[in-house]
């Protein structure tokens, strides 16, 4: 408790990097629909875990590499970001303390939350959503969720990122 | 006994932080003002250019487990299957070659007859070849992103296609890298022609990856199941004659007075890895097709 400097920086900056890189990789066939936010899940995680330290700035700005990742409306995901990352902020002392599997139906709302901000931008922009499929990413994060706050926890204790 | 009022733990589960609450409005207030900038005004295109050029790196690193394999079957290939597939190549470029010889006799007498009907002459375009990035996530809507920007001679507005058919055109070319809408795109709406009668009408985006509408087309007119459709080169966007869809259903309803009918793009849209570009930077027919109009009409 002694340490004040923040360490781990690059831990979490690579996770997401990690992220970035897998929202990008398509699945097979019907899975593809289900295919997570990577990046809004890493984020809830790390808003959980270092609360002090990632927030709603970080959220923004991790949102709006997305918008010029995917050559969107800049804007549009860091708005959502930064909303999630707000409302994890809010609730993570009453997320932590539940078992994993407890966890995932915060996550889907949180997930379920952003997808519905960023189609809302959608539809004011002239794209509205056709059907309900949009929602099916949270549903795919939901059910990742338990493998990956399992490894992200391993990995922060293992580089003892606090 | 514990008494009932809360503890300070209690408490701290369900404290809201102030702070958090202003943080939230100002970057709130900022992606707000960002997007209606970006949407309507255009006016952050350089700054959009720098940042795409930053996050270029991102993109080659998504390509590169894809652009791994690639590399490592071609190099791991075995001689024999080289040597099949060579000699299946030769034989496909003879065939094509042959083919060819009879279009360039056609191409010649075609040119020929327009010219003694004193037409537009089709010429030939510069061809550019680019590769898929990533789509948009956004499931209904049909962007993608193209690995090829302005410093390659992209430019708004080029058509995009595939070996099949029409893919769509550029709506934005930053330095390194290019948006391309699709053909299917709600937004998107393409001039187009049914090959077998020359009638002509747009082809609308459905949303769809695999359907076009064409809903301004008469009940008494002459459009078939199976019949093809090609761009028409009204609106100077597209070179007229490329392969745009095949007509999959035509229905009249007697309350309507347009029929209702739709097509399937030639191109794989769903699947799409290399596209061509064409380079025909002044457009094959004036924006204003009016004057054509009046000339014809006696």
């Amino acid at each position: 408790m002694t340490a004040t400097q923040p360490n781990g920086r690059w831990v979490i900056a690579f996770s997401l990097l990690i992220a970035f890189l897998l929202s990008g990789v398509a699945l097979p066939g019907v899975l593809d629909r289900f295919r997570p936010d990577w990046v809004a899940m890493v984020l809830i995680y790390w808003c959980m875990a270092l609360p002090h330290r990632i927030g709603i700035g970080v959220g923004w700005g991790v949102g709006l590499l997305l918008d010029i990742g995917r050559g969107g409306l800049l804007g549009q995901h860091a708005l959502a970001l930064a909303v999630v990352a707000y409302l994890t902020l809010q609730v993570y002392r009453r997320i932590r303390l539940a078992p994993i599997w407890q966890q995932t139906f915060s996550i889907l709302v949180l997930l379920a939350i952003e997808r519905i901000l960023i189609f809302w931008i959608s539809g004011v922009i002239g794209y509205p959503p056709q059907d309900w499929w949009y929602l099916a990413p949270a549903v795919g994060g939901m059910a990742l969720w338990p493998l990956l706050f399992v490894v992200l926890r391993d990995v922060r204790r293992y580089f003892q990122v606090s | 006994m514990a008494s009932l009022k809360p503890s300070g733990r209690i408490r701290h589960l369900f404290e809201v932080n102030p702070k958090a609450v202003l943080q939230l409005g100002l970057w709130g207030a900022l992606s707000i003002a960002l997007m209606t900038v970006d949407h309507r005004y255009h006016a952050i295109d350089s700054v959009r250019d720098v940042l795409a050029t930053a996050v270029y790196p991102l993109h080659v690193l998504m390509r590169l487990p894809t652009d791994t394999r690639n590399w490592l079957t071609e190099k791991w290939s075995s001689r024999s299957r080289l040597l099949e597939e060579n000699a299946r190549l030769r034989e496909k470029q003879l065939l094509l070659n042959v083919q060819l010889q009879k279009l360039t006799a056609l191409e010649a007498e075609n040119r020929r007859l327009r010219s003694l009907l004193e037409s537009a002459v089709n010429t030939p375009e510069r061809v550019l070849m680019a590769e898929l990035l990533t789509v948009d996530f956004n499931p209904y809507r049909h962007h993608i992103l193209l690995n090829r920007g302005r410093q390659h001679g992209l430019y708004v507005g080029q058509p995009v296609l595939d070996q099949h058919g029409v893919i769509g055109q550029i709506i934005r070319a930053d330095p390194l890298t290019s948006t391309a809408i699709l053909i299917t795109d709600p937004n998107h709406a393409l001039p187009i022609q049914v090959n077998r009668t020359g009638v002509r009408t747009l082809a609308l985006g459905s949303g769809n990856l695999h359907e076009l509408e064409l809903p301004h087309i008469p009940h008494n007119d002459d459009v078939k199941v199976g019949d093809v459709l090609v761009t028409s080169g009204m609106g100077g966007r597209f070179p007229r004659g490329y392969p745009v869809g095949t007509v999959t259903s035509v229905k009249f309803d007697p309350g309507s007075p347009f029929a209702r009918i739709i097509a399937k793009p030639m191109a794989q849209l769903d699947r799409i890895r290399e596209v061509m570009l064409l380079d025909n930077d002044p457009p094959i027919i004036a924006p204003d097709a009016s004057d054509a109009v009046a000339a014809w009409t006696p």
